[in-house]
């Protein structure tokens, strides 16, 4: 019996610690709240510290976008955590401290709306569709999606499992090609390392990721990549201890400047 | 202060339980905590879908490959390692050794640097008909990249342990150095390889980074079990925790192989006199 | 038919010239670190020279000599090493042991089993032929070896102590086991018991310092030693100086003594006075009368010897009296103190040095 308290009593002491982790950005909220003050009253006017957690696909444009808003907004801290969006969902089940969730698509959006986890409803903030990576010298020769089917041709894309995957299933169905990929990577990142690196003939991956990849990769869209548009949500963590912080975000990214950086990446208008 | 069970002094203060409790509650409990997650009404099913079976046969297979190859590879560098005497022999060591410490992604980009297609020897290989890209071939050159130094550890404690002096008799008897090497070395270090290739080949069923970063992911032919737990786990959380457990009890079945033989062989009746610490110390370095 | 040795290390200061005839049996003796082992290492193969030469019936085993650099592996020599701890290979049985050295030289595995098995004949050990080295006793065990040894048939068998490990009632038997199949065979002992080497030797040789000191038949070194390890593995006192005409002068000590020699010995020459200890007299104060050697020392050490007590005496206790322990209780030995030894001339031989 004693020493099923005794465990008890560690299990309860491992979640404060674990508790304590969770909470230490906290503190910094009041002491950066005096710069805030200085305009005291002045309409629209916000302050204090979030933390944005966004798809990896996010991680230029919002690095961007936080640093843009920090500058509008004297007194506010943005704290960025990119990963898949997968990973950030179990996360923020988990109790990690996010005020503003950024997914890649909605299905992942969509596991913390019904969780109800969410502070309102999520808004669409942007669109991303494939496109064929090759590298800069194009060895197999690829012009078109029908070529990545050609044998011989080593093209990787993203597993089912994950969005880009998801992406690339619905693409080659509506091309009616059937493609024989020498990999299927659970994340897009390690597609286009696998073109980038010249493993791979061909790689499908997201137009961003292209634009993103500058002139390590040639990017060649095509068509069908309109039959499989990913969409973007955003939306304010539940959990959040800012919220009004959280929307003037939220707001900056769905507004004309946050689309004018967005568009600049290569995502579409949702 | 409790005594040993035989009336033997311990000498373990009494809150170093305390401490080494803590340590195991640390190893134990997450495993526990996983256990707790399996959905047992969908266990079976979801170890034995087809991708599943698939991973973890490629698994055990080009695990025991790669166990194959760093004996092959892992026997004379260790060797080499224990008995050579030649310049830059400590520094041959900390290479072989990179391995251990290095983060596997490091590893995989460093194979891939290598044996890709754009790579070191890849270009060459290519040419001679040879593509390791996205190969079962990659997986195993990228688990035997890890897992050698294992081996090479393991075996060069052994030789260290055992001295030369069997050998050195078995010379003086007429043994030439081949001879000594099959007739005398290797079966007096069997315990010590053996560890060694249970290490390695536990070593290579966990392997991941390197394979993710240089082999890619494909069923059955790259997508080992450690890559369609990862993979899984973006969709099915049960799946991947399911194939966890299996990977979990794997591993065990593997560690308690590695280090219950060389205890079942020191049971053997006790020698008596002098011999007796050549000959526990020849088998020292695998406890 | 012969074997030679001639060999240098520099780093262990050791430089050491043997020669063995057909059927001899050679005693090496010295002190911890005098350099047997090297001297065993080196004609095993096992330890590299860094100058010599060694030949064994006829066959080059090295040849360092300026310029020359022939080297034949240990698994080439036929000089089969017994160490002082059995080594039988644990993972095969006695009798895989013992037909180690036939196989290795290429024999067919019944016949290695046949020469092995004539070996365990040879040393009473058939019985134990299906066991595990662990299976045996420290004096089992070492038969064996022995065993092993032979029946690789090697044209000089290198002993180093095979007896040092055995408990005392193992190594009376070892001992009579090796006389019997020492006899007729070229042989070098390393042994640290005097014991050893006049049952089993018929020669000694006496290593000092990486260096031979005395060598010869090992009766002769014993009654006669020219050194003072070999003094003290007869037992003797031994004081080195200069022959005088009535015995030897060494250092401040003038020793009366006989002149152990045919004629008498010309005077100024090196030579050595060798005494036993029980014909010195232990007295508190000088004693007179003449012809006697008396001189004062003082006591280093008692210990018990025998029946009586020894009583060392001198910078290095390198002087001993054997005296009585109830003279002992007489006299108040204690060590540090001051006493006189007396000996008699007659029991001091002098012979050259």
């Amino acid at each position: 019996m004693s020493t099923r308290t005794h465990a008890r009593t560690v299990v309860i002491t491992a979640a404060l610690m674990l508790g304590l982790a969770a909470c230490a950005p906290a503190p910094t909220q009041p002491a950066s709240q005096p710069a805030a003050s200085q305009s005291p009253g002045a309409p629209g006017q916000v302050s204090g510290t979030i933390t944005v957690f966004a798809a990896a696909s996010l991680k230029a444009t919002f690095t961007q976008l936080a640093s843009d808003f920090e500058a509008k907004n004297p007194g506010t801290k943005v704290t960025l955590s990119f990963a898949g969006s997968s990973d950030l969902v179990t996360q923020i089940t988990q109790g990690a401290p996010a005020d503003v969730f950024a997914s890649a698509d909605t299905k992942n959006m969509t596991k913390l709306a019904d969780a109800k986890l969410l502070d309102g409803a999520a808004k669409n903030f942007a669109t991303n569709v494939l496109e064929i990576a090759v590298p800069p010298s194009n060895p197999a020769s690829i012009a078109s999606f029908a070529d990545l089917a050609r044998p011989g041709v080593k093209v990787v894309v993203c597993a089912s499992q994950v969005p880009c995957g998801a992406a690339a299933d619905t693409v080659e169905k509506a091309a009616g090609v059937t493609l024989a990929p020498v990999s299927e990577e659970s994340s897009v990142t390690d597609v286009l390392g696998k073109v980038t690196s010249g493993e791979a003939d061909a790689g499908l991956v997201y137009v961003t990721d292209v634009k993103g990849a500058g002139d390590k990769v040639m990017g060649i869209p095509f068509d069908e990549s309109g039959k499989a548009v990913n969409t973007y949500p955003i939306a304010t963590v539940g959990s959040s201890r800012n919220k009004e912080l959280a929307a003037a975000f939220i707001a900056m990214v769905t507004g004309a400047d946050g689309q004018k950086t967005l568009s600049a990446a290569g995502f579409g208008a949702s | 202060m409790k005594q040993d069970r035989n009336g033997g002094y311990g000498g373990v203060p009494r809150w170093i339980y305390v401490l080494a409790a803590a340590g195991g509650l640390f190893v134990v409990l997450p495993l526990a905590a996983m256990v707790v997650k399996v959905n047992w009404a969908h266990f079976i099913p979801l170890i034995t879908s087809e991708a599943s079976l698939q991973a973890l046969g490629l698994s055990l297979r080009t695990s025991a490959a790669s166990t194959v190859l760093c004996i092959v590879l892992g026997i004379p560098l260790a060797l080499v390692l224990a008995r050579g005497s030649f310049p830059g022999q400590r520094f041959l060591r900390s290479l072989v050794l990179l391995p251990l410490v290095l983060p596997p992604v490091v590893g995989g980009i460093a194979l891939l640097y290598t044996f890709g297609r754009q790579g070191l020897l890849g270009r060459t290989l290519e040419v001679a008909g040879l593509q390791i890209a996205f190969s079962t071939t990659a997986v195993i050159l990228a688990q035997t990249f890890v897992a050698l130094p294992f081996l090479v550890v393991s075996l060069e404690g052994a030789l260290r342990t055992a001295g030369n002096r069997y050998e050195a008799v078995a010379a003086t008897l007429g043994a030439g150095p081949t001879t000594v090497l099959r007739r005398v070395t290797l079966p007096l270090v069997l315990p010590g390889l053996a560890s060694g290739a249970v290490l390695s080949f536990a070593r290579s069923l966990g392997e991941f980074g390197a394979t993710l970063t240089f082999a890619g992911s494909l069923q059955g032919v790259t997508r080992t079990l450690p890559l369609e737990i990862y993979l899984q786990r973006e969709t099915d959380a049960d799946a991947a925790v399911a194939l966890s457990l299996v990977l979990v009890a794997v591993a065990v079945a593997v560690v308690a192989l590695a280090y219950r033989s060389p205890r079942a062989a020191q049971r053997a009746p006790a020698p008596s006199g002098a011999r007796t610490t050549t000959a526990a110390a020849a088998g020292g370095a695998v406890r | 038919m012969t074997f030679s040795v001639q060999a240098a290390v520099a780093g262990r200061g050791f430089d050491v010239s043997l020669a063995l005839g057909e059927a001899e049996t050679v005693a090496v003796m010295g002190a911890n670190g005098a350099g047997k082992s090297t001297l065993l290492n080196v004609i095993a193969g096992l330890l590299y020279p860094d100058s010599g030469t060694a030949e064994l019936d006829g066959r080059t085993l090295f040849d360092l000599t300026a310029g020359r650099g022939r080297w034949t592996a240990p698994h080439r020599r036929g000089t089969a090493l017994l160490a002082q701890e059995p080594l039988l290979f644990p993972h095969l049985s006695v009798l895989e042991n013992v037909a180690f050295g036939p196989r290795s030289a290429g024999a067919s595995k019944q016949a290695a089993r046949e020469t092995a098995l004539r070996w365990l004949g040879e040393v009473e050990a058939t019985e134990l032929q299906s066991r595990r080295p662990a299976e045996l006793s420290g004096g089992q065990a070492q038969r064996v070896a022995v065993a092993r040894a032979l029946a690789a048939d090697p044209g000089l068998l290198l002993l180093d102590e095979p007896m040092a490990a055995l408990d005392i009632q193992a190594a009376p038997l070892l001992r009579r086991l090796l006389k019997r199949v020492l006899a007729g065979r070229r042989a070098i002992i390393i042994t640290h018991d005097v014991l050893d080497a006049l049952m089993l030797a018929d020669r000694v040789v006496i290593l000092e310092d990486g260096r031979i000191s005395e060598e010869g038949p090992t009766r002769e070194v014993l009654q006669r030693p020219r050194s003072r390890f070999a003094a003290g593995l007869a037992g003797l006192n031994f004081v080195a100086g200069h022959i005088t005409e009535h015995g030897l002068q060494a250092g401040g000590l003038n020793l009366y003594g006989h002149h152990d020699a045919a004629a008498p010995l010309p005077t100024g020459q090196p030579g050595v006075a060798v005494f036993p200890p029980s014909a010195v007299s232990v007295f508190p104060s000088e004693a007179h009368g003449s012809p006697r050697n008396s001189f004062a020392v003082t006591i280093t050490d008692l210990e018990p010897r025998g029946d009586g007590i020894r009583v060392r005496a001198g910078e290095a206790g390198q002087l001993s009296a054997d005296i009585t322990p109830a003279a002992s209780v007489d006299l108040g030995l204690a060590p540090g103190m001051q006493v006189y030894f007396v000996i008699k001339a007659g029991a001091v031989a002098i012979y050259p040095g």
